[in-house]
């Protein structure tokens, strides 16, 4: 079973990414990025990690998408025009990206051999509360300095984002 | 109904590999300011997806906390980036990466 949906979702997810870099329009490419992100966090629950799953979708489908949705719609972004592209990018760009993902491949396959087969529930590690045990003892002062990292973020798109007054 | 055998790790991190290989195709070809940057989000998701693998072959919920703060940064990452769009926007009134190039010598 858990095969079949890794099947379904990794194919939905790698058509949603390609429909995101091959459509004109940005609004159709934030809805194809929403689908690369909704079936992703079905991956994560497979890979037992229910926690991690339900922040993706609250964080990535429902708060970041929110916001490009939001500027997509403020700006009224069109279409792309499709303009000259350097040399380099339109002769080596796509070469190079075959033989990266090869070599990738080819390390994952061969220096990786003693991966597991995953099977849904065979670990169950990825709840809240241990997720939480372990954000508030061992990675407390990441954590506090990321809530600072979000201070910050918060008043610099305030300050980005204001109108000037005159 | 058959058997199946279950999916191997590997897969998980082929496919993580792959996403991140659109989301690079993603950011240099494209030209529009928007969509580079949904390409970004892309690689950050792919990256997640590894992390969340390597934490699954491993047993240990490192990787889970890995990726709970890459999620964070995206998040704080994607509010001061699109707020830089719409200056941008506001200053030049266009959303084309290369019709913004002014420290181009």
């Amino acid at each position: 079973m858990d095969t079949i949906l890794f099947i379904i979702f990794a194919i939905v997810a790698v058509v949603c990414a390609f429909n995101l870099v091959l459509q004109t329009h940005p609004i159709s490419s934030a809805l194809s990025l929403i689908g690369v992100m909704g079936s992703l966090a079905v991956l994560y629950l497979l890979l037992g990690a229910e926690f991690i799953a339900m922040a993706q979708v609250i964080v990535y489908g429902g708060a970041v998408m929110v916001l490009f949705v939001m500027v997509i719609m403020l700006l009224n972004a069109g279409s792309e025009k499709r303009s000259g592209k350097s040399w380099f990018a339109q002769i080596a760009g796509l070469p190079l990206l075959l033989v990266f993902v090869a070599v990738l491949g080819v390390l994952i396959r061969g220096a990786l051999p003693q991966l597991r087969p995953v099977e849904f529930g065979s670990w169950v590690g990825g709840t809240a509360q241990h997720i939480g045990q372990m954000l508030f003892t061992e990675y407390l002062l990441p954590f506090e300095i990321v809530s600072i990292l979000i201070l910050i973020a918060i008043l610099g798109a305030v300050v980005l984002a204001q109108r000037e007054i005159d | 109904m058959p058997h199946i055998p279950p999916v191997p790790l590997s897969w998980y991190l082929i496919l993580s590999a792959v996403l991140f290989a659109i989301g690079v195709a993603g950011f240099l070809y494209r030209k529009s300011i928007i969509t580079v940057f949904m390409s970004i989000e892309l690689m950050l998701n792919a990256v997640n997806l590894s992390f969340i693998a390597f934490s699954y072959q491993l047993r240990r919920i490192d990787g889970h906390i890995y990726s709970f703060f890459v999620m964070v940064v995206a998040a704080a990452e994607a509010a001061v980036g699109l707020a830089i769009v719409l200056t941008v926007f506001k200053n030049r009134g266009t959303l084309q990466i290369d019709e913004v190039d002014s420290m181009k010598l």
